[in-house]
């Protein structure tokens, strides 16, 4: 019972949200949705224990992929999109023969070499990927009406609803997968990996099915990005992004579900909103990277520690949240 | 064409130079404190600035502006040491993340000082060395080789004749048993701290008058910077170098006679085949991941 009430009332919060902000904001509120997805199916890949930089050249790749499909092959926008999912999801598979070769900080680097090359790939050939202007004019969500409410996907509260529910089934989904025994096994191939392989765990195997299910999410939400903003292009992907991504994440910590979102949406609000609206737009950058710097050195496993910390100081508020690697 | 032959090869060995000196300090910084230095190139940028700001703006003589951005950018190093990356000595992540967020802070002040356009440098010296009537070599970009080469003689003799360079040597490759021996591990990095900040800001400061300064230069040179560390071996100071030759002579050649987009794709593509082939690199030992 209470767990519905927190469901209904959290359900009603997410709708009422984008209601008291301006524009601007509720477009940040978009792209902050569609973070959050691209952040969690990041930690997928890190409960494996690697560390990728080419996790958004891979949204990328789906949000290339389904604005090809729409535009080349006329399939319909939201079967491009799981499409678009799909290709990202496909193109890891193949990339984990070269990649998983690698294991930490060389992965790392290995990584970012491949997502830099399939980057500079889209630049140089204008003949699909449009080149360094990218592809203009990616078909949007055809509108549609369910009685109440009218979606119109040129709206931003419009898209968020439908980034929120796409998404919010993405989240489910993977944190079904995390409670499944696959999700085990990758906390066992992080921490336990001499243990694992010896139990007849296919190590690389299981690295490849996190690689490929997690860029398979981030693919999902650079395709809904793509048909959100109708120009996509190489910069819209460079290693600026994937900063933010794994500073979210390492900032939130990753050993909880909700701790890279956490992170997310703490760095997201106070970047996009708290520091715009106080003007400080030249300064923004420094004081981020204040941020950052602060929260490494003075909470280092994470904004997530901080919940537990104020979670366990509450009696009878049940334990805080655990991963089994704990 | 063997005009053309000989000119790409002087432009390789330029390139050669300003890339070695900003992967040996990388890979000085990554051997002896464990910890990536995203801002690496940006600290290359802070070496360019302070030639904007010394001989640009105030006149001051080249070589000494060279010089002040050496210090400065060594102390900038040392600063980082002491602030973030000797806190997070067991937290080789958040040195990463630390280095990311020093590099915004190091970009927003670029930016807040001098703006984001590109600055203009009057030349050093406009003096041209003319081998033929289509090979040359600016006096300028002669500097920087003869800096190159200078420097990282005087570093392989500071680390392989020297006590200082003895013991750093000795952290690089086992910190416990080095600081069991008595050598203090802090004074090691701040030494390798001060020589890799210093040589990304020499490396930035004679480059200066030469390529396009402005707040975000340092990104495509920290590319580069780990294709080569990669491909000679982390941690190897031999290998960087090396490898700093042969990617610069691919990059440009490939630059001369395709594009710059393809000799980006061909530099990625030849780490990502040593990576595959060696994870370690040409020279790298299996020891330190």
């Amino acid at each position: 019972m209470r767990n519905l009430s927190i469901f209904v009332l959290g359900g009603a919060a997410l709708l009422a949200l984008p209601h008291g902000l301006s524009f601007s904001q509720q477009e940040i509120l978009v792209f902050l949705t569609l973070n959050i997805l691209l952040v969690s199916s990041y930690r997928l890949l890190t409960l494996t224990g690697e560390w990728s930089l080419a996790h958004v050249v891979i949204m990328g790749v789906g949000a290339y992929a389904s604005a090809l499909y729409t535009k080349e092959l006329g399939i319909w926008v939201p079967v491009s999109i799981l499409l678009g999912g799909a290709t990202a999801a496909l193109l890891a598979v193949f990339l984990s023969f070269p990649l998983f070769r690698m294991k930490g900080f060389y992965f790392l680097i290995g990584s970012f070499a491949a997502g830099e090359i399939i980057r500079l790939l889209w630049k140089r050939f204008r003949d699909p990927f449009g080149g360094a202007k990218g592809i203009k004019g990616i078909d949007p969500m055809p509108d549609f009406s369910i009685g109440i409410y009218d979606f119109d996907f040129f709206e931003p509260v419009s898209y968020y609803y439908l980034s929120v529910a796409v998404v919010a089934v993405c989240l489910w989904i993977l944190w079904r997968i995390e409670r499944s025994p696959v999700g085990l096994t990758f906390h066992a191939v992080h921490w336990q990996d001499r243990l694992a392989e010896a139990s007849g765990v296919n190590l690389r195997a299981y690295r490849t099915l996190a690689f490929s299910i997690a860029s398979g999410f981030a693919g999902i939400s650079g395709a809904l990005m793509a048909h959100y903003v109708g120009t996509i292009n190489p910069t819209s992907f460079d290693v600026d992004l994937m900063v933010f991504v794994l500073t979210w994440a390492i900032v939130g910590g990753t050993a909880t579900f909700y701790g890279p979102i956490l992170g997310c949406v703490v760095l997201t609000v106070l970047n996009e909103i708290v520091l715009r609206e106080m003007g400080f737009e030249q300064l923004r950058p420094l004081i981020y990277g204040l941020i950052m710097i602060l929260s490494i050195l003075f909470l280092p496993k994470g904004l997530e520690s901080l919940v537990q910390k104020l979670a366990s100081k509450r009696p009878g508020k049940g334990t805080p949240e655990r991963s089994p690697a704990e | 064409m063997l005009d053309l032959l000989a000119q790409t090869g002087l432009n390789a060995v330029y390139a050669a130079s300003y890339i070695s000196l900003i992967a040996v300090g990388l890979v000085l910084i990554f051997g002896v404190m464990g910890v990536i230095n995203f801002a690496h190139g940006e600290l290359y940028m802070a070496g360019a600035y302070t030639v904007v700001l010394l001989y640009t703006d105030l006149a001051v003589p080249f070589f000494v502006a060279v010089a002040a951005g050496l210090i400065f950018v060594g102390c900038l190093g040392l600063a980082m040491e002491r602030a973030l990356f000797r806190p997070l000595r067991d937290n080789p992540l958040g040195g990463l993340v630390a280095s990311i967020g020093f590099l915004m802070i190091l970009q927003a002040l670029a930016v807040m000082g001098f703006g984001v356009r590109m600055e203009h440098i009057p030349p050093v010296t406009q003096s041209v060395i003319e081998f033929s009537d289509r090979v040359r070599m600016p006096v300028a970009r002669l500097y920087v080789i003869v800096a190159a080469v200078v420097l990282l003689t005087a570093l392989w003799v500071f680390l392989k004749k020297t006590r200082f360079g003895w013991a750093l040597r000795a952290a690089a490759q086992d910190p416990e048993a080095a600081a069991l021996q008595g050598i203090s591990i802090n004074q090691t990095a701040r030494i390798a701290m001060f020589i890799g900040a210093g040589l990304a800001g020499i490396a930035g400061a004679l480059t200066a008058p030469l390529v396009s300064v402005n707040p975000h230069m340092g990104h495509s040179v920290i590319v580069t910077a780990f294709i080569v560390i990669i491909v000679g071996g982390v941690g190897s100071l031999e290998g960087a170098v090396v490898a700093s030759v042969a990617y610069a002579i691919v990059h440009t050649f490939v630059t001369t006679f395709y594009d710059g987009v393809i000799a980006d794709i061909v530099g990625l593509s030849l780490m990502l085949l040593v990576l595959i082939i060696k994870p370690t690199g040409l020279f790298g030992s299996a020891d330190r991941a």
